[in-house]
């Protein structure tokens, strides 16, 4: 009998429809594990297109402020909201100040100048891109992260793939199941008779796509109706910022702990397509630095809540482009190419920036405005998904992509 | 509810078409075009066209139609100004008055944070009418206790204090009974108090007060309080509640349809600074008037508008300095690519349309100095002669000679409104919208051959469409999933509800994945199934639908007996008669398992 079954049949039989405790869940994913505890991906999206160069600031280069005579940060150290300094080279947005003992600390790595070979500077096909796996192929029908799960038939806990929102984005579209969880506590049909009747309509119904969301739907709110019952403290005196993107991690940290069967996790973040007025009068003023401090203090928070949890954890962010290298006539910047990718997590070589520079002289500049792309975004997720998930088969996470070359992110 | 018990029992249940593969719904090209082919029973295709071209059908829609006959009802959709309003709709859009302002009465009526922090520095008058003085009042000082906390000097705390206490308005026993008495005494005692001291008494309330009797309160009341915690809020109100009721109430049901269709397509972000105050005007005079019109006519009110323009950010978009003579760089204004980029990708050429980055340049420059006088004070258009790019550019292969002006913009739009991959890109749109996710392309061959011989006519494209055989056909019958705002919409009219306060529901179009005017992205919301089908949605709308059903949502009155819905599957209808066989049955379970069913979520 497989797990679901089990867990359909006796579980439910035991305890009625919905109220299987979290223990029982536990003890169904003890019995046919060797450990509950999975090694988890977390997958951060900035919608939009944020500015890796001013959110990873190349302040060794004097090209760069050249470029942006307005909305540059400052040096380390020659102002007192300048960049914070990484590696003599580099160093973050004052506003993310907070990740800067977690880099110390060699748990946060950055790849520079990685992104999509897809010259695209369309918000939605580039996003489509980097969610499908393949870029510049629109014909793809699901999404890398939800092909990077390992097969395990019958083995499968309904909250092995969740985004947090109210959509299931396209990188978690496709054959394994996933599920969207907008908030764990409304994550239920809050009248009892209506959900039963809706659990084995929805189960009942010959409409496929209706029948299948329906049926992961209903596993996965039994699953979390014990987690609802709890109350959830972080530890190590974390705080979560009150923002959509600090909750949804918080809520990823609770589906972590509560060891559900979490492997792979969505969460994005929009707002960052800064055309105007991307910085304020100071550095630590106006658009950017106020999404950079949620972003930054939001991963922090989540990096001290699952403190030794977080070997089993790797958090990669990205974004669909970035911005031209030069600022546009409105204190903002517009459409580019390359970014800046954050790995953290317990497993990760961090302390370092990866990936070649490809520098930001005219000649250098791709297509003559933009930074040059020098690490495929498949590098970085094709490495998480074979050394820290265990998929070998990435030829069909990333179809097309024959010669992936790691960074070493990963021991 | 026998009634209609007894209709869908007696009704041929139609599945759902084959065509939805796992999830990922992968397009199997040749049985769909079969299905395509397949002309639909005639019942199904009242259904269906009711489905696609209204919100969906009140409980004897489907009969007025069939009396009509069906060819007629749909010319009678395509030419709204020949339906009779309902009065239903009239005597709930009135008192929503900032849909009839200007933009400048609007910015005037319900001023911005900006021009309230104006009015504490004395730059500008306090307003006139007593709420509206009170509000900016009380904001503006909080301001400077604010700065007066930031160690700046100016006014502070007693400036919060009303001109009149509310114990000196109300007597002891009346306060009692705002504070903790029954919803209908509570009503009672507002409804008898004369309007003068009404508005002191709201005035003195504390804010958490005055916001728990929002729920128990006439519509004109209800916007005082709106307006005394925050001006701009009523703005925000008046726009959503228009939009609901209009969807619900409204006789002329296509043109509701493609008003939402179009300002999708054509996005604005409510929450983007002046746009909060230039919406509502953006959608009536620029959207509104031209949706079943010419799409350069369409085309260019959006270019125009100043909603559009603050949005997009052509405003501040003005010709890059030539190269500073001294090589000074210091705060130059210049170019910004932001609408020229989304001008041809998203409202006419398409991603695929063929143009290059360096066409979005030049496009650019073609907008330079298209502006906005005053945007603050809800200013208009303005062309701007001295931040216009006046060189010479060239645009998908034109040349737009130097020195045009303001013409260049317009020459852009004439060359994209008229380029063959904008009739494509619109008519496979609309077809997405209206017959299926991935429409044939010999039906999006021929409405884009419709639009380059009517010379964009949006009706025409439309007729083309719906006199088609691939929108009657087998294929398109419940193709679609609805989006959270159909599914609710169709759920309020599919129960003939009586919306009194139409607010409520745009609350739950949040929690449902939809909230109105706020999709961040210019590429608006997707048509498409695979967007809308995921747990937390299905959650919402289950939940959604019981509670409607259940009369628990604020402001809706629901008799579940009425509800009209005739199809359900014979799966459906199993598990709802085993639900009325496990408890006792109530009509409004019955309807909330309806509403919540797979079924009800296509259209």
């Amino acid at each position: 009998m497989n797990r679901r079954l089990f867990l359909k049949s006796s579980g439910v039989a035991m305890f009625g429809v919905g109220t299987a405790p979290v223990w029982l869940s536990r003890a169904l994913y003890a019995a046919d594990a060797p450990s509950p505890r999975k090694k988890v991906l977390i997958t951060v999206f900035q919608r939009g297109a944020v500015d890796g160069l001013n959110m990873v600031v190349p302040f060794g280069e004097s090209r760069y402020y050249d470029l942006r005579p307005n909305i540059a940060i400052p040096k380390p150290a020659s102002a007192a909201d300048g960049a914070v300094d990484l590696d003599g080279f580099f160093g973050l947005h004052p506003s993310l100040k907070s990740l800067k003992p977690i880099y110390a600390s060699g748990k946060l790595a950055i790849v520079h100048a990685a992104g999509s070979p897809d010259p695209t500077r369309s918000h939605f096909d580039a996003q489509d891109y980097m969610e499908s796996g393949t870029p510049g192929r629109k014909a793809t029908n699901d999404g890398w992260l939800n092909r990077s799960l390992v097969a395990e038939p019958g083995h499968n806990s309904p909250v092995r793939a969740v985004s947090l929102g109210t959509a299931l984005p396209r990188a978690l579209r496709g054959h394994n199941d996933a599920v969207a969880i907008n908030n764990l506590a409304d994550f239920q049909v809050k009248d009892t008779a209506g959900a039963q009747s809706f659990e084995s309509m929805y189960a009942g119904s010959v409409d496929k796509v209706l029948n299948g969301t329906g049926r992961e739907t209903f596993d996965a709110v039994k699953l979390m109706q014990g987690i609802q019952k709890q109350q959830y403290t972080p530890s190590g005196g974390a705080k979560y910022p009150t923002s959509r993107f600090g909750q949804s991690l918080k809520q990823i940290a609770r589906l972590v702990k509560a060891d559900v069967g979490l492997e792979v996790a969505f969460t994005d973040f929009g707002g960052w397509d800064t055309h105007v007025n991307e910085v304020g009068p100071k550095p630590t003023v106006g658009q950017l630095a106020n999404l950079l401090t949620d972003f930054g203090d939001s991963l922090a928070a989540f990096y001290s809540d699952l403190a030794d949890r977080m070997d089993d954890i790797v958090v990669v962010t990205m974004s669909e482009f970035g911005r031209t290298a030069k600022e546009n006539g409105t204190r903002g910047t517009d459409h580019g190419h390359a970014n800046a990718m954050f790995v953290m997590g317990g497993p990760v070589h961090g302390g370092k920036i990866y990936g070649e520079w490809p520098g930001m002289a005219q000649e250098q500049l791709y297509e003559g405005r933009d930074l040059a792309v020098t690490t495929d975004f498949r590098d970085v997720l094709g490495e998480l998904v074979t050394r820290h998930l265990g998929n070998r088969e990435l030829a069909r996470v990333f179809p097309g992509y024959d010669a992936p070359r790691y960074r070493g992110l990963l021991g | 509810m026998r009634q209609f018990l007894t209709l869908f029992l007696a009704m041929s249940v139609a599945l759902p078409p084959a065509g939805f593969a796992k999830k990922t719904e992968k397009a199997k090209p040749d049985a769909d075009a079969r299905l395509f082919q397949q002309k639909l029973p005639k019942d199904d295709q009242i259904r269906h066209a009711v489905d696609r071209l209204t919100f969906g059908a009140r409980p004897g829609d489907l009969e007025a139609v069939q009396k009509m006959g069906l060819k007629r009802w749909v010319d009678l959709q395509l030419h709204p100004e020949r339906i009779a309003e309902n009065p239903e709709l009239a005597a709930r859009l009135k008192p929503l008055e900032s849909l009839r302002m200007t933009q400048a009465q609007i910015a005037a009526n319900y001023p911005t944070p900006q021009l309230i922090r104006a009015v504490a520095n004395g730059r500008q008058p306090l307003p006139e009418d007593p709420v509206l003085r009170a509000s900016v009042e009380r904001i503006a000082a909080k301001y400077k206790a604010k700065r007066a906390a930031d160690g700046d000097k100016g006014a502070a705390e007693e400036d919060l204090e009303p001109a009149k206490k509310l114990n000196e308005i109300l007597s002891a026993d009346q306060i009692r009974v705002l504070r903790t008495g029954k919803p209908d005494d509570k009503r009672q005692l507002l409804a008898s108090l004369p309007v003068d001291q009404l508005d002191d008494m709201l005035i003195a309330m504390p804010r958490p007060m005055r916001q728990q009797l929002i729920s128990n309160v006439p519509e004109e009341t209800r916007r005082k309080i709106l307006m005394l915690n925050a001006p701009l809020q009523v703005v925000n109100y008046d726009l959503t509640e228009g939009k609901l009721y209009r969807a619900i109430y409204s006789n002329s049901q296509l043109e509701e349809v493609l008003v939402d269709f179009w300002y999708n397509h054509f996005n604005v972000f409510l929450d983007k600074g002046a746009d909060r105050f230039m919406v509502p005007v953006y959608e009536r005079d620029a959207i509104r008037p031209n949706v079943l019109g010419k799409f350069r006519t369409l085309l260019g009110a959006t270019a125009h508008s100043p909603a559009m323009m603050f949005y997009l950010d052509n405003w501040q978009s003005v010709a890059a300095a030539p190269a500073n003579a001294r090589g000074n760089k210091r705060a130059v204004r210049g170019l910004n690519e932001n609408y020229a980029r989304e001008l041809l990708e998203l409202h006419s050429l398409g991603v695929d349309g063929g143009y290059t980055q360096k066409d979005i340049i030049e496009v650019a420059r073609c907008f330079t100095g298209w502006s906005i006088k005053n945007p603050q004070q809800g200013g208009d258009f303005v062309f701007n002669p001295r931040t216009h790019d006046k060189g010479e550019k060239v645009v998908l292969g034109v040349t737009i000679p130097a020195g045009g002006n303001e013409s260049d913009g317009e020459k852009v739009l004439d060359i994209i409104a008229h380029h063959p991959s904008t009739a494509r890109f619109i008519s496979r749109k609309l077809a997405m919208r209206f017959v299926a996710d991935n429409p044939p392309s010999q039906l999006v061959d021929r409405m884009a051959e419709t639009f380059r011989k009517s010379d964009g006519d949006i009706r025409a494209v439309l007729k083309t469409m719906l006199e088609s055989k691939e929108f009657q056909s087998a294929g398109a019958f419940r193709a679609k999933v609805k989006t959270p705002f159909e599914m609710l919409v169709s759920a309020v009219r599919a129960l003939d509800a009586q919306v009194d306060s139409a607010f409520p529901l745009a609350n739950q179009l949040i929690a449902l994945g939809q909230p109105l005017y706020r999709k961040v992205e210019p590429t608006g919301y997707s048509s498409l199934n695979a967007e809308w089908v995921n747990s937390a949605a299905l959650l919402a709308r289950m939940n959604f639908a019981l509670n409607l059903a259940q009369n628990h949502i604020n402001g809706i009155k629901v008799d579940p007996e009425k509800l009209s819905y005739p199809k359900v599957s014979p799966q459906t209808q199993a598990t709802i008669d085993q639900a009325m066989k496990d408890k006792a049955p109530t009509p409004a379970l019955t309807a909330g398992l309806i509403l919540g069913s797979p079924e009800f979520q296509r259209r």
